[in-house]
């Protein structure tokens, strides 16, 4: 094997992989605190869109980042308004979010067709990214690759070491109880949309800044879709959203490089493997009787302090 | 707190009462006037905006508005996909008043046939299908004579002798692009070797990119692709090699990758269909237009092609287009081994069509 080329190909999956973290990541925190929030591809393109913006417009790389969680946490804003306040079906809301979302990034974004973005170096990991083939693989990336994978330890972290994790867990499985026993349901739940829709907003920028890096509407092609995906795959565990997203972005290079290389594997069947996956994995999970892999008790569920 | 819900309730329902009432006189006003004009239809596989396929037709259609003016009213949908939903889009168009819809996605075939045979009065133009009837018509341009020269043009400046090509869909289109190309390019160097990526879909910019990285890091060092957005072209001009642009102009995509383009130009075929139309002329006919109709052209030569590469393909371009070059010229076996042309010999239409083979020298299997 050339181990060029195999340095190469794990490079490619890190990138390919690195959205579909944000965003799995931008729906899980939102899945733990009892929201369902199918919008996340309308997140994402409206990140893609204003990271994209900033970048043409000559703003570092920070600013571009931080412009795609604000409009990602805007449009979350308008969710969490209609679902938390006038009690709109969630699973209804989320979807009209995702329309809503494609369609005003294409509104708004038809003038940066066939713009060019600045491109985005790369951060070598001191003395990591010498050591041959693994360094160009791992330790040579944006610095966004760097940021998905903190990201997942912070929310891993804040999750189950933390008090207000534990909060915003007590809200997503018992939302009744947590307010019986005094926690602001609706402001957590806020909280965890916002941040969600941070999230998802810089996975879509991870496609306008680095992976394509263009910008067209409807570019995210279906990766929300793929993101709530592996959250049940992950049944809810930050790594396991990581691990989730690196098997799915694993599966679609190598079904690339395989081409190339003159291996046939039909590639409709690789399209549909993580899907399956994601039934089995659900079905697994609905056989299973732990509780360690039970979707949040409240999950979906619409919420009236006056009840 | 319930107070303030309900309150903002009623704004929303205040704002969208407002805004069906101060519609609805625009709305009357635009079918007073619509009567007597001819509706077209378009139905689009993607983007309007996605500088490539659709952004062309989209062009043929504001050419018949623009030739046509008041006569005919334009309509489109975009974003439709390949299959149930398609039907949908098209026989809602058909029940809106269309007179004549083009359904420009090889994957609206059978659709297009269904809804066909429910409205019987509706003209229906179908592009790059093979299946027909009283009232639809079938349209297509020959794209593999302008993969003849871009394969010229790649078979003489890769220089790692290998040529990355990014495909949708293994239908006859698509496969004898690939031909023609492979054809060329072997033709002027006998190293030339083709790897070929298919992405199972016409528009994934994400995908694209994906397949372009992963052929230049098996060392293409020459784009082609069969699917519609500009990212491959983006990619190799961060790379640093070359590519070709697919369906539209994609300069501002790769200002030093691109070397040329093929150029999908539906205007001509439009604007005259559409005059038949109103006129009563027209009939269900297949029209296979090449270069020398027009319906396919190349963009500008790229800086990087050298004055004897681009020599060789204006030649090549005039050749084809006043009739004295075929891109399937014999001898051509299949890649079996078999024989298909014998020398000299060159293909017949009804095979091109149906292209389901790749030609020898070619490696891998069709999926």
């Amino acid at each position: 094997m050339d181990y060029g080329l195999l340095s190469s190909i794990v490079h490619s999956i890190l990138v390919a992989s690195t959205p579909l973290v944000f965003a799995g990541l931008g729906a899980l925190i939102q899945e733990r605190a009892g929201v369902l929030n199918l919008g996340i591809e309308g997140l994402m393109i409206v990140g893609a869109l204003a990271g994209f913006a900033t970048a043409v417009a000559g703003s570092p790389l920070l600013v571009s980042i931080f412009a795609a969680a604000l409009a990602g946490a805007m449009l979350a804003s308008i969710f969490a308004l209609l679902v938390l306040r006038l009690y709109a079906n969630p699973v209804a809301t989320g979807l009209a979010l995702t329309l809503f979302g494609l369609g005003l990034a294409a509104l708004a974004g038809s003038q940066y067709v066939g713009q060019a973005a600045p491109q985005v170096a790369a951060w070598d990991i001191p003395f990591l990214s010498q050591i041959p083939v693994v360094g160009r693989a791992l330790f040579s990336h944006d610095p966004l690759v760097y940021l998905s994978i903190f990201m997942a330890l912070v929310i891993w972290w804040f999750l189950t070491k933390s008090r207000t994790g534990l909060i915003l867990r007590a809200v997503g499985e018992n939302d009744t109880s947590a307010h019986a026993l005094g926690f602001s349901v609706r402001g957590v739940r806020f909280l965890a949309i916002i941040c969600g829709g941070a999230l998802a907003g810089i996975g879509g920028s991870y496609l306008t800044l680095v992976q394509t890096p263009l910008f067209v509407e409807g570019m995210t092609a279906g990766r929300g879709w793929i993101a709530l995906a592996l959250v049940v795959f992950a049944s809810w565990r930050p790594f396991r959203v990581i691990a989730g997203a690196y098997l799915f972005g694993s599966v679609s290079i190598i079904q690339l490089h395989g081409q190339a290389l003159g291996v046939s594997i039909a590639s409709q069947w690789l399209s549909m493997l993580p899907y399956i996956v994601t039934i089995g994995a659900l079905v697994i999970i609905a056989g299973r009787n732990d509780l360690t892999h039970k979707p949040p008790g409240a999950l979906g569920s619409i919420f009236r302090e006056s009840k | 707190m319930n107070k303030s819900g309900v309150v903002l309730g009623l704004l929303a329902l205040v704002a969208i009462v407002v805004a069906v009432v101060s519609f609805e006189p625009a709305e009357k006003k635009e079918k007073v006037v619509v009567d007597d004009k001819t509706k077209v239809g378009f139905v689009y596989v993607g983007p309007v905006a996605d500088a490539g396929w659709t952004y062309e037709h989209d062009r043929g259609r504001l050419a018949v508005e623009k030739e046509h003016g008041d006569k005919v009213e334009t309509v489109f949908v975009e974003s439709v996909s390949e299959g149930p939903d398609a039907e949908r889009v098209i026989a809602q168009m058909a029940a809106d008043g269309v007179s004549m819809i083009f359904t420009t996605s090889f994957g609206y075939m059978n659709p297009t046939i269904k809804v066909a045979e429910q409205f019987p009065n509706v003209k229906f133009e179908h592009a790059t299908g093979y299946k027909r009837a009283d009232n639809v018509a079938t349209y297509s341009s020959r794209f593999y004579e302008g993969r003849h020269v871009l394969g010229l043009i790649a078979g003489k400046m890769t220089k790692s002798n290998t040529i990355g090509y990014i495909a949708s869909f293994p239908i006859p289109e698509v496969v004898r692009g690939i031909n023609a190309a492979y054809l060329a390019a072997k033709s002027v160097n006998p190293e030339v070797q083709f790897k070929v990526i298919w992405v199972s879909t016409w528009f994934d910019p994400g995908k694209e990119a994906d397949a372009a990285k992963a052929l230049i890091d098996q060392g293409a060092d020459i784009l082609m692709q069969h699917t519609d957005s500009a990212a491959p072209m983006k990619i190799a001009e961060e790379r640093g090699i070359y590519a070709f642009g697919q369906a539209s102009d994609q300069a501002a995509y790769g200002p030093n990758a691109q070397l040329t383009a093929i150029i999908d130009d539906w205007a001509p075929y439009y604007v005259r269909r559409v005059d038949e139309a109103m006129n009563g002329s027209w009939s269900s006919t297949d029209t296979w237009g090449g270069f020398d109709t027009g319906m396919v052209a190349l963009a500008p030569y790229g800086k990087a092609v050298p004055d004897d590469v681009k020599a060789m393909a204006e030649e090549a371009h005039k050749s084809i287009t006043e009739g004295r070059l075929h891109a399937f010229t014999g001898p051509v076996n299949k890649q079996d081994g078999s024989p298909w042309l014998k020398a000299g010999e060159t293909a017949d239409d009804g095979t091109l069509l149906g292209m389901d083979f790749y030609v020898e020298g070619i490696e891998g299997s069709l999926p």
